[in-house]
């Protein structure tokens, strides 16, 4: 199983990679850690051109602490969250994240930037940054501009990136310290694609709450009255209708067991908030 | 076209040129006749192509050839005579950690990296760092119990060579 041929340009700025990235009619694709383009490629899902290979771009490596974010580069592996290579705002919920995406061997080379620009429905990032209110920088020839990573998914595999246009970085605020966060995943295979995947990030001391639901065949799914609902105190199997309620007004068509399962994912994450 | 790297592979250094859509392993295994890295799916599922790239592992079967340039990367092969790798050889020898073997070169490297960056890990723990390597013979029974002695052993040796250095 090959690849079908393509040409190569290792990129060496962010200039140089977008100067590549405009080919005509030609297909050409940014490669950043490799780990799902390179499979798709082998399996010959995704055809392929030309491949600009932004690897060696350190402007993309960079982590940078402002006093209301932080700014990772593109290119920050899953393995840095993990391992805290990189300093977290999230109350340790990014280093959590990094930890149990797909496999090491694959965390050591996957990126954070081309997760979020491939825009797997299922993919863990994405559902990530809706929850954390982070934001997408996006740099293209026309110069760079800022969208929010609620915004920034339209669909499956489908996003609000332009022809021409990288992630610069993600831009995560940082989280108030009485935050807690919960998750829940469930995946057929330890490692695999999520079934269901759900973050609540709920801050009694602040009145807030932000439930976000992912892998549901399209851009997570942010639960506003479930949020809502739980701010004000609403627990429980009372909660349970709420929250499957909205799932089934979002207009994505699940079928009952997707709604069971979603509903039930989202109630975990709650309930897992409690625990830290 | 054909683009030249050069690489430093078990602390040879490699000079070639590849096809962009050359997998490292297919170097690895064609080029370099290095085969010990084992390839299965060719889709990054299944960890038999488990290599280090810079130390990390890395899955060589999605990973191009032509993307290694300047890196060091090492195989089983280049394992041989490092202490923890002997390690875990004999534990899985001793623990029937395989079958076999097509899946053992991946469970090794893999073995490896984890216990260099978590020497005192639990069964369950051992199961999913491991996760991402298949076997289709053992069970994983008899590889989850050569890692975790494998590991006993290491630590145990760890403690005496402290004891003698204090």
């Amino acid at each position: 199983m090959k690849p079908a041929p393509f040409s190569y340009h290792r990129a060496t700025s962010i200039d140089d990679a977008l100067s590549h990235l405009k080919a005509g009619d030609a297909m050409v694709r940014p490669l950043a850690g490799g780990q799902s383009l390179v499979p798709m490629l082998n399996l010959r899902l995704a055809p392929a051109d030309k491949l600009v290979d932004l690897t060696r771009i350190d402007a993309l490596k960079q982590t940078e602490q402002r006093a209301d974010c932080i700014r990772y580069g593109a290119l920050v592996t899953h393995a840095a969250f993990e391992d805290r290579r990189v300093p977290d705002a999230s109350n340790g919920l990014m280093p959590f994240i990094g930890s149990q995406i797909a496999y090491r061997a694959v965390r050591t080379r996957g990126t954070i930037g081309g997760a979020v620009a491939l825009a797997d429905p299922a993919a863990d990032w994405l559902t990530t940054i809706v929850a954390l209110e982070a934001d997408v920088a996006l740099v293209g020839r026309n110069g760079r501009r800022t969208i929010s990573g609620t915004n920034f998914a339209i669909g499956p595999y489908m996003t609000a990136i332009e022809d021409g246009e990288l992630i610069e970085a993600i831009i995560v605020p940082r989280r108030p310290g009485s935050e807690r966060w919960g998750h829940y995943k469930v995946a057929r295979k330890t490692g695999e694609y999520a079934e269901s995947m759900a973050i609540a990030l709920i801050d009694k001391a602040l009145g807030k709450t932000r439930l976000v639901v992912g892998a549901t065949d399209g851009a997570p799914l942010v639960l506003a009255r479930a949020s809502r609902e739980i701010a004000a105190g609403n627990a429980g199997d009372s909660l349970a209708v709420v929250i499957r309620t909205e799932l089934a007004d979002s207009g994505r068509d699940f079928s009952p067991e997707k709604l069971l399962l979603h509903s039930t994912v989202a109630m975990r994450a709650v309930a897992n908030s409690e625990k830290r | 076209m054909k683009s030249s790297i050069s690489a430093v592979v078990n602390g040879k250094p490699v000079q070639t040129s590849v096809e962009p859509r050359t997998s490292l392993a297919d170097l690895l295994r064609e080029e370099l006749r290095l085969t010990a890295t084992h390839l299965g799916c060719e889709q990054g599922v299944c960890g038999a192509c488990t290599v280090l790239i810079d130390g990390q592992p890395a899955r060589a079967c999605i990973t191009l050839a032509v993307g290694i340039d300047g890196s060091e990367i090492r195989t089983l092969e280049g394992l041989d005579q490092d202490p923890l790798m002997f390690a875990l050889k004999a534990a899985f020898h001793d623990k029937h950690g395989l079958q076999c073997g097509f899946c053992t070169p991946g469970m090794l490297i893999s073995a490896w990296d984890l216990l260099r960056r978590k020497p005192h890990l639990s069964e369950a723990e051992i199961r999913v760092a491991m996760s991402g390597n298949l076997c289709r013979c053992t069970g994983y029974q008899g590889i989850v119990r050569s890692i975790k002695s494998a590991a006993e052993n290491w630590a145990r040796r760890a403690a005496l060579a402290q004891e003698q250095g204090a």
